[in-house]
């Protein structure tokens, strides 16, 4: 309890470009250690953000991912500017990440499995869906229904991306199309719900999976807890919109801390393969 | 047959055959000089004087049957659903319904849907299908209510699955927007092979307000985020999210009920004609590449992955709109 205060200071013999204070228990972490543990405190079970880099080497087989798409960026279609124009905003957001926009989308093998794997990057605009990453997983869909491999999705988001007006809700439309092929053609897709998945990509793609797992703690809601909490006019209760209160709710299946995650998901994948017996997906 | 509904789009020219039908507007040229400011479009699209889709349903169709609840947990008054017969033809309708009054406002929870609203929708749509009724759905919510009963029930799972089930839902179906086209909340209810709106609706990812507090930490710069956002009737009909759009007496629809649904039902009886007489394979297909097309993107390697063969007008469309040089687009 001696650093109970996350954003409290930080005592000198801890530089903050090697030592991470934990926001839950309080313990100093080392940096090189936490990114060994995929970014958990090894003390309380604590789940950091991951970015997408880490995440691909979460779950991938060592040297099985082959990025596709990486090249596809935004054209701005509105012109939109609010404090900054649009195009600064994905500058800053690229220069911040080395990533073109909010997802990677590739191949990968789980445990041996061939998949296509798309994990969001929380750090690119809030991991925010516009004509980018609609395409990116709307291709994803469609090559997984073409080579008939599983679709797994590792959602980050705060949802639409504004900034793209009406063209970027279309993406919702546009996302679920694509699932809707995989799931008549009974190729597995699995969702997965980190810390946070809010607004048009929980009300789209991230809901729609076969098997939706989420991250312990990870806010996941339609509304941000700031306009429901204005809506009834009082403060919400402790736990609303994480993940234990959606599995609570029945929306998520299961709770899966983050070091458990990739047998997790290969356990789902085998049994649909074994269920299936045709091997219809697994070619 | 195929041919005339892929080019729905044919940037340039107008959106071809629906042209054909009186009323329908589909290039903003046609619109009267002067247009209204994004703003302006905002408030008349929220006029509580406006016809909303009880009224409209009652003056557009025969012999409305209202069906309620969605068989698991209550019926949601903010969506009004059954069947009735329009030109003699017997018809599904989903639509929201806001109050024209405060009274009714209340109890509609001002056109702001459940989850339960939606699976009601979703379970009518199902009706639909299966003994093949086309589906007409009536768009004007400011957005999925966003109480905490309605995140404990699910919003965003009910959300995402009936934009789904609309995506492959084997009946026509079309869409027209009355008023506000609120987010998810309104897509829900958005996804057909024709998507009509009335002329001074609006179609928002977020409301303007909720835009303004996020971009512009002020929801009092509602009016700039409401422009940004090009959410008025003749900027959806550039980004395609709307087909055409259907005119309005000349001093808004709430001026005069009577021409406003006049309006709608010309437009919905020849939507409903044409599309009936389209297999519905074909009318799957074209629904997927309707809204498959959406997104603006650059490509400099011009594309890894065998995407499928996207429409030229979309591709001409979604590029030319702001950004001449962004031709990459596969
Ligand atoms: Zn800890
Ligand atoms: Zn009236």
């Amino acid at each position: 309890m001696r650093l109970r205060n996350p954003f409290g200071r930080k005592p000198k013999e801890f530089p903050s470009h090697l030592w991470t204070q934990c926001p839950s228990c309080g313990e100093m972490l080392f940096n090189k250690q936490l990114e060994r543990n995929h970014n958990v405190c090894q003390k309380c079970g604590h789940h950091f953000k991951l970015d997408a880099a880490g995440r691909v080497e979460l779950l991938a087989d060592a040297r099985s991912f082959t990025e596709t798409d990486a090249d596809i960026v935004s054209s701005d279609p509105l012109g939109f500017v609010d404090s900054k124009p649009y195009p600064e905003r994905i500058a800053a957001a690229q220069a911040k990440t080395g990533h073109k926009d909010a997802v990677l989308t590739g191949d990968a093998t789980i445990s041996a499995i061939p998949i296509v794997l798309a994990v969001m990057d929380f750090e690119f605009m809030g991991g925010s869906m516009g004509s980018v990453v609609g395409e990116k997983l709307t291709r994803a869909a469609e090559r997984a229904f073409a080579e008939r491999k599983p679709l797994v999705i590792v959602s980050a988001s705060g949802g639409a991306r504004m900034q793209e007006g009406t063209i970027a809700l279309m993406q919702l439309a546009k996302t679920v199309a694509a699932l809707a092929r995989l799931d008549e053609a009974r190729i597995p897709f699995i969702s997965v719900l980190t810390d946070p998945t809010t607004g048009g990509v929980l009300a789209s793609f991230a809901s729609l999976g076969d098997i939706v797992l989420a991250e312990p703690g990870a806010l996941i809601g339609f509304s941000g807890a700031r306009v429901t909490s204005e809506t009834i006019g009082e403060k919400l209760p402790k736990g609303f919109q994480r993940a234990e209160f959606l599995v609570e709710h029945g929306f998520v299946d299961q709770v899966v801390p983050r070091t458990q995650l990739k047998e997790r998901i290969a356990f789902f994948l085998n049994a649909f393969r074994i269920a299936g017996q045709d091997l219809r997906w697994s070619l | 047959m195929l041919d005339r509904i892929v080019r729905t789009r044919r940037a340039g020219e107008g959106n071809g055959h629906l042209a054909i039908e009186a009323g329908l507007v589909t290039d903003a040229t046609q619109l009267a000089a002067g247009r209204p400011t994004a703003w302006q479009a905002v408030q008349t699209a929220r006029n509580i004087a406006r016809p909303h889709a009880v009224e409209i349903i009652g003056r557009v169709f025969d012999r409305f049957q209202e069906l309620h609840g969605d068989r698991a947990f209550r019926d949601d008054p903010a969506i009004v659903g059954g069947i009735a017969e329009l030109a003699g033809r017997p018809v599904m309708i989903v639509a929201q319904q806001k109050g024209a009054s405060t009274e009714e406002n209340i109890q509609r929870n001002f056109g702001m849907p459940y989850p339960e609203g939606y699976r009601k929708g979703m379970r009518l749509y199902r009706l639909a299908e299966k003994f093949h009724l086309p589906l007409v759905t009536l768009v004007d919510t400011p957005g999925a209510y966003p109480g905490p009963e309605a995140e404990e029930r699910g919003q965003a799972e009910a959300i995402a699955s009936s934009i789904q089930l609309m995506t492959r839902l084997a009946t026509p179906i079309v869409v027209v927007v009355l008023g506000e086209g609120g987010s998810g909340g309104a897509l829900a209810l958005g996804v057909g092979d024709v998507v009509l709106a009335l002329e001074n609706a609006t179609y928002s990812v977020i409301s303007p307000e909720g835009c303004a507090a996020i971009l512009w930490r002020s929801a009092s710069e509602a009016e700039r985020a409401a422009a940004a956002m090009k959410l008025a009737g003749p900027d959806l009909l550039e980004t395609g999210v709307v087909d055409a759009l259907i005119r309005e007496p000349a001093g808004g629809a709430h001026t005069d009920h009577d021409a406003t649904a006049a309006a709608i039902k010309t437009a919905l009886i020849a939507q409903v004609e044409r599309l009936a007489r389209v297999p519905i394979a074909d009318l799957l297909s074209l629904r997927y590449e309707r809204f498959r097309a959406f997104g603006t993107i650059v490509e400099p390697s011009g594309g890894q992955a065998p995407a499928p063969p996207r429409p030229w007008w979309r591709r001409i469309l979604s590029s030319a709109i702001r950004n001449p040089t962004a031709g990459g687009e596969s």
